[in-house]
């Protein structure tokens, strides 16, 4: 049995038929190719495979693929703009933000959505706005730079 | 190019990491693939009285559905290696598919292939094993105890090993006329790995040519094509190739052969097609192996001015069910014979019992016996402190090895070749602060309220993994040199290939930057390739913090020998003697005449045409080395951690973390701090939060991130660092190795803040991970 769902991804219509229990990581991933989207755990803690919807930051291992129905995603591919890369993505490659990269594209989504609703975060802000998702890596501490670096620039 | 040593330019890899298009094992599709998904034991211990598969068989799409009779049937070797063998070492045989006996939860029993991967989770489901559950054992002292449920028949006492390094007499004595002494009863807690990236392999077989290419998530293809065709698959080690792609971290992880990777080739082999396996995170945390998992009894005696005279460390190691790759070495020469820190101790006696449990296997992570060795030494150095009246500073400094002294010998083995240990506790004084914070701490004790507490770690590591014959005589059944292939092209553009594998360290700018300072060119004219057997010779891998000491000097010396062929090559077409030849800036120049030079791109142009070339050479400009280092290298420092303790939760705060590091000359600042912030992360959770518990019945009850807390970005604080240069004296960088370096030194520096912030309380020790509960419980009786 399969549903049908009809969704925009990075801006492009996409129909498919899918299984109702087909998880929305496993869509992006296996039936767009889109790999950038991570899986890390499967209890919506380690937050690699974060994407946003409707401009939401959403762990795309806990939703169904069924339930995007109509929404708008975006994932890690779809963030650098006409092949210049997001500030965010500049900010986490300036500051080396990121070493195996695994959580990165998760990482930088939530911070796009930290820095949606908070333009302006103190490191405080950015800690406590990224607690969704874990890098086992960094340490963090380039991390908040990172999302510093993008902060100012889109200010 | 001048000045590329030493500076912080970005990454090379990280272009493909921002937008999504970096590859990891489970990100590639073969055509015509298939999924695995592996059936475990829920039991820790139990008789396998029989397996029923045909449900999961009668599901259309499923391919396969694999016991250990199928094992047997294939005619291959079927088992899962150990990789370091000690004297008088049980090694009970490790089965990649138990046959009549699971021995830890998480055991693999079968294994089912289907067309689809949800598939072959539903069929997985159905395959019906029946089980006569048998009594556990988890706990590593439980397992000593008369009467604990056997793991192995022919392992009597559950006991793996039983080894000592040092002098047990010499010790005795040193205790028998001490001025003081302390002990310790501790536990160094179990760790989960939690490389983001669970662990996954894509193998395939094409019956054709007889060729297998396995994708997976390794940290050393190479021993891995070896542990596989060798003890595993039984395939001619030719005909494998192994491939690490994109690998989302490892810590030690994804070093070890594991049983599952053997399972899924064997899969692949039997449908002649690509099959694919991925860990959940449960998976990957049942079956990766773990970490530390000490119970240790230890105890210092001191002379009358403070100071050592001797040491005792009595430790029970798990091993867990079966002994992995490297396990035995572990908590023997990785940990034993760094028992000497950084102090000048005249008299040292380590024993060390390795003991079975129903577990998952205990094996290298991050530090890998050196962070258990620290946290014992500095430990008692703070209870040092405490018993002469001479605080955590003085103590230490009254033992340090004198800057004078090295290369120094100490008692258990390692020769240190170089040091200096003072400055580095100095800077860290500095940087913290620390009379002020003395000044606080007194203050808050007369007030009341929450407490602080100022903790020291200087530690001392052996790592860059070393020479061969060294670790040969002391049971490796490897070689620990690496290996680099340089080849300079004729337009003067540079391939590396390094038997050094990176998972997020960097390497591929790291060894740029190498390469582009010795030749004197553009970093971005280097192109570093590694992780796949097949385009690269024999490698060793990146463990131990070796990838630039042993890695990065093959590299360095591959550069030497084009070098030295250039200047042949430029002497005759320059009509003069390779004697008189010098290599500067990427030019070969006669010596003393600069007008009378050819670029590196003339010379290797030469090499590949050969027209005007000189008889005696052969044409063509690359090298290979296989470089051996001489000795272990020793990068050392002092960390030091201020807590807030709240005595009325028991919550701790961290509230400053000072490192100062020496890890010799430095190529690229910025991965080198990021190494540091890393493992400073990881041995602060070991402090505070991580912990890897199973019950009395052997179910690892903190097996997924809901229990295992593995440190968020909102735990932890910025940290502050610095750095002393000592270089390391035997290798041509001069650089020492950092990855591990945090992990090592940090869970004593915090553990001995909180036992600070506690003293009023008469607290001498709380055991890791330092919970609210336990420093409640502590603070209230």
């Amino acid at each position: 049995m399969t549903v049908s769902i009809q969704l925009e991804v990075n801006g492009k219509p996409v129909q498919a038929a899918v299984e109702p229990r087909r998880l929305l990581v496993h869509f992006l991933r296996e039936d767009l190719g889109l790999t950038g989207a991570n899986i890390g755990c499967e209890t919506s803690l380690c937050g690699a495979c974060t994407v946003l919807v409707d401009g939401d930051a959403v762990k795309s291992c806990t939703m169904l693929a069924a339930q995007a129905d109509g929404a708008s995603v975006t994932t890690i591919e779809g963030l650098a703009q006409n092949g210049d890369l997001h500030p965010l993505q500049e900010g986490f490659w300036e500051k080396h933000g990121l070493q195996c990269g695994y959580c990165t594209p998760g990482m930088i989504l939530s911070a796009n959505y930290l820095l949606a609703q908070n333009p302006s975060p103190s490191d405080e802000e950015i800690r406590e706005g990224l607690k969704g998702n874990i890098c086992r890596c960094t340490g963090y501490h380039n991390i908040v730079e990172a999302v510093k670096y993008a902060a100012e620039r889109m200010s | 190019m001048a000045g590329v040593l030493g500076t912080s330019i970005k990454r090379r890899e990280d272009p493909a990491l921002i937008t999504g298009r970096g590859k990891y094992t489970d990100d590639l599709q073969a055509a015509d693939m298939a999924h695995a998904a592996i059936v475990r034991s829920p039991y820790a211990h139990a008789r396998i009285r029989g397996i029923d598969t045909s449900a999961a068989e009668a599901l259309p799409g499923v391919l396969a559905v694999l016991t250990a009779r199928d094992v047997a049937a294939a005619g291959i070797p079927g088992v899962v290696p150990v990789g370091w063998l000690l004297p008088d070492l049980k090694t009970p045989a490790h089965p990649m598919i138990a046959a009549d006996t699971v021995r830890h939860v998480g055991d693999a029993v079968a294994v089912v292939v289907a067309e689809d991967r949800y598939l072959a989770r539903d069929a997985a489901e159905r395959v019906a094993v029946d089980y006569e559950p048998l009594d556990a054992v988890a706990d590593v002292v439980a397992a000593l105890e008369d009467g604990a449920p056997a793991v192995h028949e022919d392992a009597l006492g559950n006991v793996a090993f039983d080894w000592e390094i040092g002098d047990r007499e010499s010790v005795d004595a040193a205790f028998a006329s001490a001025a003081n002494t302390v002990e310790l009863d501790l536990r160094n807690n179990r760790l989960i790995p939690h490389a983001i990236e669970p662990r996954a392999v894509l193998a395939s077989y094409d019956s054709s040519t007889g060729e297998m290419t396995i994708h997976m998530t390794s940290q050393n293809p190479h021993v891995h094509r070896l542990l596989m065709t060798l003890a595993s698959l039984g395939m001619p080690e030719h005909k494998v190739r192994i491939v690490a792609p994109e690998v989302g971290g490892g810590f030690g992880s994804k070093i070890h052969h594991y049983a599952d990777e053997a399972i899924v080739g064997l899969c692949s082999m039997k449908l002649d097609r690509p099959v694919k396996w991925t860990a959940t995170r449960t998976e990957t945390n049942l079956t990766d192996a773990h970490g530390r998992d000490h119970s240790t009894h230890c105890a210092l005696a001191l002379d009358a001015e403070g100071r050592i005279t001797g040491l005792r460390v009595d430790t029970a190691a798990a091993m867990g069910a079966y002994l992995s790759t490297f396990a035995p070495a572990v908590p023997t020469y990785l940990y034993g014979t760094l028992m000497s820190g950084q102090y000048d101790i005249p008299a040292i006696h380590c024993h060390v019992t390795g003991v079975f449990t129903h577990t998952a296997p205990v094996d290298a992570y991050r530090g890998a016996g050196r962070p258990e060795a620290t946290y014992v030494v500095e430990r008692l150095m703070h209870l040092a402190g405490e018993a002469t009246g001479l605080g955590p500073v003085e103590v230490r400094k009254r033992n340090f090895v004198p800057a004078d002294a090295f290369p120094y010998q100490t008692q258990v083995a390692l020769a240190y070749d170089s040091g200096n240990y003072g400055p580095a506790m100095d800077r860290a004084l500095e940087m913290i602060g620390y009379d002020d914070l003395r000044t606080e701490q007194a203050s808050r004790r007369d007030n009341g309220g929450k407490q602080i507490g100022i903790g020291f770690s200087s530690y001392i590591e052996a790592c860059g993994l070393a020479p061969s014959a060294v670790v040969g005589s002391l049971g490796a059944q490897a070689g620990q040199w690496e290996s680099a292939d340089v080849r300079v092209h004729p337009t003067a553009s540079v391939t590396v290939y390094t038997g050094s594998s990176s998972h997020g360290q960097g390497h591929e700018t790291t060894f740029s930057q190498i390469v582009a300072d010795k030749l004197g060119i553009a970093p971005e004219a280097v192109e570093v390739i590694h992780g796949d057997t097949d385009l690269v010779q024999f490698g060793m891998g990146t463990y131990g913090s070796r990838s630039a000491a042993v890695g990065g000097s093959a590299i360095v010396k591959s550069v030497e020998k084009i070098i030295e062929k250039g200047k042949k090559i430029a002497a005759h077409l320059l009509e003069a003697s390779a004697e008189d030849l010098e290599y500067v800036d990427g030019s070969f120049r006669v010596a003393g005449s600069p007008d009378r030079a050819l670029a590196l791109g003339d010379v290797a142009l030469q090499a590949y045409l050969a027209h005007n070339y000189p008889d005696d050479l052969e044409p063509g400009l690359s090298a290979t080395s296989f470089y051996d280092p001489a000795n272990f290298t020793y990068p050392f420092g002092t960390h030091v951690c201020v807590v807030e303790v709240d005595t009325e939760t028991g919550s701790i705060d961290l509230l400053r973390y000072a490192a100062v590091d020496d890890v010799g000359n430095v190529i690229n600042p910025m991965i080198v701090d990021g190494q540091l912030h890393g493992g400073l992360a990881q041995g602060i959770g070991q402090a505070l939060w991580e912990n890897a518990v199973y019950d009395d019945s052997g179910q690892l009850v903190s097996g997924s991130l809901m229990d295992y807390a593995v440190p968020k970005i909102h735990n932890l604080i910025p940290f502050e660092l610095d750095r002393t240069t000592t270089p390391c004296p035997h290798n041509p960088l001069g650089v020492k190795g950092v990855g591990e370096a945090g992990a090592i030194a940090s869970p004593a520096a915090v553990v001995n803040a909180v036992v600070d912030a506690l003293a009023p309380f008469g607290i001498s020790h709380i055991d890791m991970p330092l919970t609210p509960e336990k420093v409640w419980r502590a603070v209230n009786g």
